[in-house]
């Protein structure tokens, strides 16, 4: 074929990125090492876009809140790395930059984590959800435990459905949204053993088209409350505003994608264990141990949407509900 | 097992298989005309996603579905004047330009939609049921055939359209002479350049259309790579169907109905549990083995990825 | 003054291109409001700007250079694959399932053993709809984009139960796999490992499959002229599925470096497949044809896209720009790029002095 051409066209391409390096320079270490003994810096890597109004949005407001506060001083983070690899890259990249804590924001991160940890010692991490600190002093874990605020919900859509059905729409039936699913699935049963509770995996995290396809199906088969876990649900909630079919949220308050069907999401308040683990890590002590959020610490809330109309008894019984789960006369199974 | 075969809830499966049809329709029918006159879009992934923000984003900021559409259209068509542009007139390979519209495609929603909008903010679609009146008293039958939504019908009427203009006009004439035999039709004064840039103008259109009904007509959001493969899925439709709009519209309700009956079947229990990844493969794994039973081996456009020189 | 030009003639149009994409990405930058120079330096020392870095760059490219080494033979044959995608996944499962089924082999046999299985894995995916186009007249383009989604729900299915990781929470995802299994490190203090050595053997034996050898003579005649192939006794329908049994072993070894390669030791699905094959089944094939079909110019132009790859996190860290500024950016140098080469056929022929002005590609 064309070969002196194409040899031509990567010589050019070199020669481009030559040049282009011989003008940066290598000017880019002097940042890097150098630290104050003040400022404390967190860096967080995350699956999805900071503003996904679900698991990565959660933990860039609980940062933002600490900076916010003075509580630590300076923040960086690095979203959309879906590419475990590109993570783990990151990971590294903030380790050698001298940050504080490195927020490790995945359950999948937790692999190269392993290897990335040991080799930063006066670093501290933290990962999640995880429960799992592999035994390394300077890794901190955090999970939650989404049954819990999954079961509230259930318990109040237990009330509001008229045709007993209630759909609930999955990505893939593991980790954090199964833990929802099963917690939702339980309260919904304890409040109303007569509900089905119907499940769909769509089997993609991403597939907003294939969320929106599983509600439609789920409303056409009589459901008239739906739920879902993961950031492909905007799908589902545009079908469920449509059809005025109520909208269980959680991970973040999704009240905005749908102001006259969402009634209530779980939301995840990470500040609380993140400020615990930065004051730790400020007295010298880098990890080690494993955060478990819960309603008791106050790590997850259920927030009601103001312009939808609950009655006060089902408000009240949702209230009884995470009371009873703090001090354990409700189980969610889990 | 019998439960699924209640005619409700078979009605419900079908319907929402034609739903789920639609963006496969639309981007392979384009696909279609557009390698009629030999021009390959690898990029129709990227075109979709292209029309599909143009659409959720005019709709968000003027609040009207209708001048989305019409933005989805014209980015589409704005896409189709720039892959006519590299591919007719600067002679780029087909293959790798159109991967290069996909990359652009998908970078270039994704960023305008982080900096631009951030958190996804609903809209309201383009709804309108324009036959729903016939669905009320006509039962099942009237609920599967009446009960969808004008983009739906605008979609599935375009199949007699593009299988008349392929057929029936000058233009399609020219369409498949420049596909076949680029140099007769040239010498027959046939614009070989100007037939090929107006089915590819054409193919990138139907595109955006099929990203911007995704956004009005399913979703009502957005979110990054929103079309999670349906552009590879409709150009591989348009094998399917050996270029005929009439095989590519079964080849899109074959995916769509498959994809539905597996929600449904999830959402009666019974299928559950990991089952459902195996379960999911069936559209595609369906496709593969439908094509192997009728193949007839049609060959494909003579000039398909070939740039027109008039010396070579 | 002519003959002072006629050297630089064939590098000024793409080098012209590169330019020209990287001034959209200037203004892409300028727009969303971020330093264009910053954003730039950190592009290129995040790629480029020290060992770490140009290992890094290497690391990303070792996939683009086994897919596109696989992409080569196929193209090359005149069957277009892109399966490269479900070929990385199958390659990548076959090889974890190796090491899983013999964790206790010592490390110099079971790593070339898992690279083989990663071989076998891909090459059967990819031998599927080479015989289904071969002896079945199913395009291949059709069959082995619905092979890469079969591959995903396969790989989501492994890892929703038989090979997931125990523990308390579940992740899509197995556990860490063998020692033994780990692609060694290289020497020199980066995180550079034999994957790149990998790369650079299949390159090499592409190479020498493809231009040194009588298959190699075989597969280009198919893909030159089929008919006259068949006329002259050649089995056509054998050499298909051959090209596209060999093109998805070059991408099922990249799968399994991804496995053995990775910081995690691990096969992960948890985000879909994309977040495992990072792509690399689509970038393979613009390093591929950037590398005019050529194994060997293919790993150049693997290593320069692997470089845009890397210096993107680089960039998104620098000026907190999205990393889609870089998918976005790589499109449009791929675009100007493959449209510049009609325009740089007409300069070098003006540089050589030759009048006609109409080309032949």
């Amino acid at each position: 074929m064309k070969y002196p051409r194409v040899f031509n066209l990567l010589l050019a391409l070199l020669g481009v990125f030559a040049l282009a390096i011989a003008g940066c320079g290598n000017d880019d270490d002097d940042s890097s090492t150098t630290q104050t003994g003040t400022s404390f810096r967190v860096a967080v890597v995350a699956p999805s876009a900071s503003n996904d109004l679900a698991f990565t949005q959660s933990i860039v407001d609980a940062v933002r809140k600490l900076e916010a506060s003075n509580h630590i001083d300076e923040v960086s983070i690095t979203d959309g790395t879906f590419v475990v690899e590109d993570a783990g890259a990151a990971i590294r990249g903030y380790a050698e930059e001298g940050y504080d804590l490195v927020v490790a924001h995945g359950s999948q991160y937790g692999g190269p984590l392993q290897e990335i940890a040991p080799d930063f010692p006066e670093t501290s991490f933290i990962w999640g959800t995880a429960v799992d600190t592999f035994g390394l002093p300077n890794v901190y874990s955090y999970s939650v435990r989404s049954d819990l605020g999954g079961y509230v919900n259930g318990v109040v859509a237990a009330q509001l459905t008229e045709s007993n059905i209630i759909g609930v729409i999955g990505p893939v039936e593991v980790g954090d949204a199964k833990l929802y699913v099963d917690g939702f699935e339980a309260g919904a049963q304890a409040q109303n053993p007569d509900v089905d509770v119907k499940i769909v995996y769509t089997g993609s995290f991403s597939d907003v088209a294939a969320a929106a396809e599983a509600a439609q199906s789920h409303i056409s088969l009589g459901a008239d409350v739906l739920t879902g876990s993961a950031q492909m649900v905007v799908g589902a909630t545009g079908v469920a505003q449509e059809n005025g079919v109520l909208w269980f949220g959680t991970q973040a308050n999704q009240t905005p994608l749908g102001e006259d069907i969402v009634v209530a999401s779980q939301v995840y308040r990470w500040e609380g264990i993140l400020a615990d683990a930065v004051d730790r890590v400020k007295a010298g002590e880098l990890g080690g141990e494993t955060f478990i959020m819960t309603f008791a610490g106050g790590g997850i809330d259920i927030q009601f949407n103001d312009n939808f109309d609950l009655p006060q008894e089902v408000r009240g019984s949702a209230q009884a509900t995470i009371d009873g789960l703090i001090d354990g006369s409700i189980t969610t199974g889990q | 097992m019998s439960e699924f075969f209640t005619v409700a809830i078979l009605t419900a499966t079908l319907t929402s298989g034609i739903r789920q049809a639609v963006p496969y329709l639309l981007a392979a029918l384009g696909e279609a005309v557009s390698q009629r006159a030999g021009v390959l879009n690898l990029g129709v992934e990227g075109v979709m996603l292209i029309g599909a923000f143009s659409a959720y984003y005019a709709t968000l900021e003027t609040k009207s579905a209708a001048i989305g559409l019409l933005m989805g259209l014209l980015a589409g068509m704005f896409m189709g004047l720039i892959y006519a542009f590299i591919t007719v007139v600067m002679h780029a390979e087909q293959g790798i330009s159109g991967i290069g519209i996909y990359l652009f495609g998908l970078g270039f929603t994704d960023l305008l939609f982080q900096k631009q909008v951030g958190t996804p903010r609903p809209i309201q679609g383009l709804k309108t049921k324009p036959m729903n009146w016939l669905a009320e008293d006509t039962g099942r039958v009237g609920e599967l055939l009446f009960s969808h939504t004008i983009l739906t019908y605008v979609a599935f009427l375009l199949v007699p359209a593009v299988y008349w203009l392929v057929t029936r006009t000058t233009f399609g004439l020219n369409v498949r002479a420049v596909g076949e035999n680029p140099h007769a039709a040239d010498t027959l004064g046939v614009s070989v350049n100007g037939v090929r840039a107006a089915a590819i103008v054409f193919g990138n259109t139907m595109a955006g259309l099929a990203g911007a009904v995704l956004v009005l007509d399913i979703v009502q959001n957005f979110q990054q790579n929103l079309t999670a493969g349906r552009g590879f899925i409709a150009i591989a439709l348009v094998y399917f169907g050996a270029w005929r709009p009439l095989r590519v519209m079964a080849g899109a309700l074959l995916f769509g109905i498959v994809s539905s009956t597996v929600l449904t079947l999830q959402a009666l229990d019974v299928i559950s549990g990991s089952v459902t990844s195996i379960a999911n493969m069936a559209p595609a794994v369906l496709t593969v083995i439908v094509l192997v039973v009728v193949s007839r081996r049609i060959g494909q456009p003579a000039a398909l990825t070939k740039p027109f020189t008039r010396d070579a | 003054m002519r003959w002072l030009l006629r050297p630089f003639a064939g590098l000024a149009v793409p080098a012209a291109a590169v330019i020209a994409a990287l001034l959209v990405g200037v203004v892409l930058l300028g727009v969303f409001g971020a330093n264009p120079i910053t954003g730039y330096r950190a592009l290129f020392t995040g790629a480029f700007g020290g060992p770490d870095e140009l290992a890094a760059t290497a690391l990303k490219s070792i996939p683009l250079m086994l897919v596109g080494v696989g992409i080569c033979i196929a193209f090359r044959t005149g069957v277009i694959n892109i399966g490269g995608e479900g070929q990385i996944i199958m390659g990548a499962i076959l090889a974890t399932l190796v090491a899983i089924a013999l964790p206790d082999v010592p490390r110099p046999i079971l790593v070339p053993l898992v690279m083989i299985a990663g071989g076998i894995g891909g090459g059967i995916w990819g031998a599927i709809p080479g015989a289904l186009k071969a002896y079945s007249g199913v395009n291949e383009i059709l069959s082995t984009i619905m092979m890469n989604i079969i591959a995903g729900f396969f790989m989501s299915f492994l890892l929703e139960d038989w090979l997931i990781a125990p523990g308390a929470i579940k992740i899509q995802q197995t556990k860490r796999l063998t020692p033994n299994a780990d692609l060694p490190i290289l020497p020199g203090g980066t995180r550079l490992h034999l994957g790149i050595v990998v790369a650079l053997i299949v390159a090499i034996l592409g190479y020498l499959l493809l231009f040194r050898s009588g298959l190699g003579l075989r597969l280009r005649a198919v893909g030159h002229n089929q008919h006259a192939s068949r006329a002259a006794g050649m089995k056509v329908e054998l050499s298909i599925t051959q090209a596209l049994a060999l093109s998805g072993a070059c991408a099922g070894i990249a799968g399994a470096v991804l496995v053995f390669g990775s910081e995690s030791h691990r096969l992960i699905g948890e985000g879909g497949p994309l977040a495992f094959t990072q792509s690399a089944g689509f970038n393979g094939i613009v390093t591929a044809l950037f590398g005019g079909l050529h194994p060997l110019f293919t790993v150049l132009s693997s290593y320069l896209f692997g470089g845009m790859l890397s210096g993107g996190i680089s960039l998104q860290r620098a000026v907190q720009v999205p990393q889609a500024l870089v998918i976005a950016l790589n499109g449009v140098v791929v675009v100007f790029v493959v449209s510049s080469l009609l325009l740089q056929n007409r300069v070098r022929r003006w540089a050589e002095g030759e009048v006609q002005m109409e080309d032949r590609a």
